[in-house]
């Protein structure tokens, strides 16, 4: 499609500002020469019209929640709530001041007090911050914790524990936290090799990564066996929250004894993914790791009745982000839950485990299924017997768009060769399964009898496959064609 | 309340197939016994959606909105004008409902609309890399921050105190794990100390991190403290303000190394704090050490162009433990927004925006100036922010504008021990004459 600088002309503009009613000077009288910009910025010159013309039509060549089917594992694409919308972006949310008094925002304190209470009772846990931005960001508080608990215990050890299933952010945000990553194996079960796992813990493991249920789908049996040798070695649990989903109401990893768990609200709390962002990865914690979440934590005077920012925390890591959170998002997972309450949030784990287990018991007649044991909110399959005929995961990935299907999560996890990894959420009908089971069962077939049609798949979109490898080395990453990189030199 | 489509029937039916009698069978079979929840959740049962909007308007009514206030408050969140089509854009369900892009047939919408943030970021800093956004200015500080550890195998990172309070708290919390020596400059005169920064400075500085305009509204020397950094092979990384980019030096002219800044003010709503946009831009040597998503064009087998993630192999789903950063979801649909709203603006309106909180923040100053009790920090030049001391209490100058339906300066003590007494204004281009000579004489009667 066009870009929006292939519309711009000069000229054309789409806002007006009320007249300035100060006295005007010369901006070179206010400030100096020194400090003002030679080259004006290259930006679009658009109607509001163009704009609204143009964002729509781009709109329209995405795939999405609220148009299709979108079983990606991991990501839990469920139906997001209007209704939730609507509120977050009422002027008492969206128009508010993160400095404004606290006496001025009781509302907001309100709310980000109530959702940690909510979800430290949905984790088992004693204490949330809502701070971090997303579920990495939860990883890098929660991680940074842990650090901060046995620095303050004389020495913040070396080493985190990942299992081989783990997702990509669990090893990276190990890193960034200067800790060396240790791999521990799946066991045929898909769970951790507890064995593997004995050899692998000393007195300079810091944390051991787990996600729970894991990225097969599989709720580990030995969790409690796994968490009490992490702790004979002192080291800490980190329960990446991705899959919780699946337990609401029904488990807590509190209760697992798990140390710290983040939560992701655009996944487990309806907060819709915005292409890629808001999120908002709030930590659980236990008594132990309390005292050093990050400040500000919101507190409530029960003799006042009112909400307040608690700053005086002296070991508190401080702060992982400016301001206290993304609080939009927030008050969206807010309105999920107080919608829903108990019962509503057990249904919720109910069906998507209903969901997923019979997709999973329907999909495994066609294609191999690696691990075959009861699933929670989502199953990995393997495309290895159609890999044999040519056709391999990513193949029927895009074969499935020609279905009006967002394709599930491909290659991972990488224990699982040529992963299809499939999580249909609760908001799905059964209707929509049946139509995703046909549609996998005609792709296997057409494997069989018309690889080309797959090979080449999605036929129907507005670009094909596009050749990134091209891209990988020869980026191009703006509109304007004097910003082409070319090996390092500009073109 | 919920958003099940499952009927009892449509149960029956699936239990049924997989041969169980109960849902519970399905959790009693993978969840071991001793951890299963024996209890039911003790949060309070579901409302209907009018209950819902109901408490959530009474909650909101607790808040003071800036809709019906004045305001004067900064320090990192900018009370702008926002034109509807943004709201309206980000609006579209096949915008605000897909995730992050990774199968690009089905996602142009979200590719293309970042790969034209991009540009618009790229033109507005000047250098030639810009990602598709971090979580806010503050991470974004701290990711540039790493990149020049990183990419100059130093280690120490000198930042300047006239950069956000919070931003530097951010940067420790970010720069533990790899050992970084933090070195803070002070400020003189409401400006970095730039002869303590020449005695900082030696060949190990991995980077100088300057905040432009800073904290409290002053326009930094960046071309000299640019030279300055560049003579010991540290980068240089300044933290911007968008809009002020209409009107101020882009970093690429300056030859910053990475521009980093909060992306709010580009059409996005105060929000309390949350979501913002963390904006990322650098030098094109420095592509390959990125954080987050980087958008190409590309082209399929018919010669159609389209869009991509592209340097994937700098990302965590890629290289796990060798990952340029952690981040997974960042902040795109804030980028859209920014990118909406600078279609919006165009050249000529962006610039207009800027002029007119240039204009009007220098009205109120020079007003605010003869008041008796205040004593303004500094005499640098300044953008929409600047600081007075003030000898009189903050909180009763608040409170007496509060009635008046203003809401004052930050109260800066309460974030900076060392800035006691000082108050810190933020004119935007949406206040009046009218309300900034109400907040003077209001003020004048405290």
């Amino acid at each position: 499609m066009e870009t929006i600088y292939d519309i711009s002309e000069p000229g054309k503009k789409a806002c007006s500002l009320p007249r300035l009613d100060v006295l005007e000077k010369d901006i070179p009288y206010l400030i100096p020469k020194k400090h003002l910009r030679g080259r004006i910025p290259r930006l679009p010159e658009v109607t509001e019209g163009e704009i609204a013309r143009h964002f729509t039509n781009l709109s329209n060549t995405n795939f999405a929640v609220d148009t299709v089917f979108y079983p990606l594992g991991s990501c839990t694409m469920k139906y997001s709530p209007k209704v939730n919308e609507l509120l977050s972006k009422m002027e008492g949310f969206s128009d508010i001041h993160p400095y404004q008094d606290e006496s001025q925002v009781q509302g907001a304190l309100r709310i980000m007090y109530e959702l940690a209470e909510w979800l430290a009772e949905i984790g088992g846990f004693t204490k949330v911050s809502l701070q971090p931005a997303a579920g990495a960001h939860g990883e890098l508080t929660g991680l940074a914790m842990i650090r901060a608990y046995h620095e303050h215990n004389g020495n913040p050890r070396q080493k985190v524990i990942i299992p081989d299933s783990a997702h990509g952010t669990n090893p990276a945000t190990a890193a960034m936290l200067g800790y060396k990553v240790v791999q521990v194996p799946s066991d045929k079960y898909g769970g951790v090799d507890v064995n593997a796992l004995e050899k692998l813990l000393d007195d300079q493991v810091a944390a051991i990564f787990l996600t729970n249920p894991n990225t097969l789908g599989i709720f580990d049996r030995n969790i409690l066996k796994i968490n009490e040798m992490v702790h004979s070695v002192g080291a800490l649990s980190y329960c990446d929250g991705a899959n919780l989903n699946a337990i609401l109401g029904k488990s807590r990893p509190g209760d697992m004894d798990f140390d710290v768990l983040h939560f992701n609200l655009h996944k487990t709390f309806s907060t819709p993914h915005g292409g890629g962002g808001p999120g908002s990865g709030p930590v659980g914690v236990n008594k132990i790791l309390e005292p050093f979440l990050p400040v500000p934590v919101i507190e409530k005077d029960d003799v006042l009745d009112a909400y307040y920012l608690n700053y005086d925390r002296p070991l508190s890591i401080g702060r992982i982000r400016a301001f206290y959170g993304n609080f939009a998002v927030i008050v969206k997972a807010y309105c999920y839950i107080k919608a829903l309450g108990r019962n509503g949030l057990n249904h919720v784990s109910d069906i998507s485990v209903l969901n997923a287990n019979y997709l999973k018991n329907k999909l495994k007649r066609i294609y191999d299924l690696p691990y075959d044991v009861p699933c929670m909110h989502e199953f990995v399959l393997s495309a290895s017997k159609q890999k044999r005929l040519g056709i391999k995961a990513r193949d029927i990935a895009k074969r499935l768009i020609d279905y009006n299907i967002h394709p599930p999560t491909i290659y991972f996890p990488l224990i699982v060769d040529e992963a299809l990894m499939i999580e249909p959420t609760e908001t799905e009908s059964l209707r929509t399964l049946d139509l995703f089971i046909e549609a996998m069962e005609r792709i296997a077939e057409e494997a069989i009898n018309n690889p080309e049609k797959i090979l080449e798949a999605p036929h129907n979109t507005a670009i094909s496959r596009l050749n990134e490898a091209e891209a990988a080395r020869h980026p191009r990453l703006s509109c304007l064609p004097s910003d082409v990189i070319k090996d390092g030199k500009q073109k | 309340m919920d958003f099940i489509p499952i009927t009892a029937n449509n149960k029956d039916k699936m239990l049924k197939f997989l041969g169980v009698e109960t849902i519970d069978e399905l959790f009693t079979q993978s969840i071991p016994h001793e951890v299963k929840l024996k209890k039911q959740l003790n949060i309070p049962a579901g409302v209907s959606e009018y209950e819902l909007i109901k408490h959530m308007r009474e909650l909101a009514e607790r808040n003071l909105s800036l809709s019906r206030f004045t305001s004067f408050l900064g320090g990192g969140a900018y009370d702008h004008f926002i034109p509807s089509i943004v709201d309206a854009i980000v609006s579209l369900p096949e915008l605000y409902t897909p995730y992050t892009p990774y199968q690009p047939e089905v996602s142009q919408g979200i590719l293309q609309s970042l790969f034209e943030y991009q540009t618009m970021i790229i033109e507005l800093t000047g250098l030639e890399v810009a990602n598709a956004s971090l979580y806010d200015g503050s991470t974004a500080v701290s990711e540039a921050s790493l990149l020049a550890c990183d990419v100059t195998g130093k280690n120490k990172i000198v930042v300047s105190e006239t950069v956000h309070s919070e931003y530097r708290e951010v940067l420790k919390n970010y720069t533990v794990g790899i050992g970084a020596e933090i070195k803070h400059i002070p400020m003189k005169d409401g400006l970095t100390d730039l002869k303590v920064l020449e005695e900082m400075l030696s060949d190990d500085c991995a980077c100088v991190i300057i905040q432009h305009p800073n904290f409290f509204g002053y326009l930094e020397d960046v071309e000299e403290i640019s030279i300055m950094a560049h003579r010991y092979k540290a980068l240089f990384i300044v933290c911007i303000d968008p809009i002020s980019l209409a009107i101020l030096k882009a970093p690429g002219e300056y030859n910053a190394d990475v521009a980093v800044g909060e992306g709010q003010p580009l059409g996005n709503k105060m929000n309390f704090g949350g979501p913002y946009l963390g904006i990322f831009a650098c030098r094109r040597e420095y592509i390959r050490r990125v954080p987050g998503h980087l958008i190409s064009s590309a082209t399929d087998k018919n010669g159609r162009v389209g869009y991509v993630l592209t340097l994937q192999a700098r990302e965590q789903y890629i290289r796990r433990e060798k990952a340029t950063s952690n981040i997974c979801t960042s902040e795109v649909l804030n980028a859209i927004a920014a990118a909406v709203y600078l279609s919006c603006m165009g050249p000529e309106g962006l610039l207009e925006v800027a002029n007119q909180c240039l204009q009007k923040s220098h009205y109120a100053y020079k007003r605010l100036s003869n008041i008796h009790y205040l004593e303004p920090l500094s005499n640098a030049p300044f953008f929409k922010e600047f600081c007075f001391k003030s000898s009189k209490p903050i909180d009763k100058i608040n409170d007496a504008l509060l009635d008046e339906g203003i809401i004052g300066g930050l109260d800066i003590g309460k974030l900076c021990s060392k800035q006691e007494n000082t108050i810190l204004f933020c004119v935007t281009e949406k206040r009046t004459k009218d309300e900034i000579d109400k907040l003077v004489s209001v003020m004048e009667k405290v």
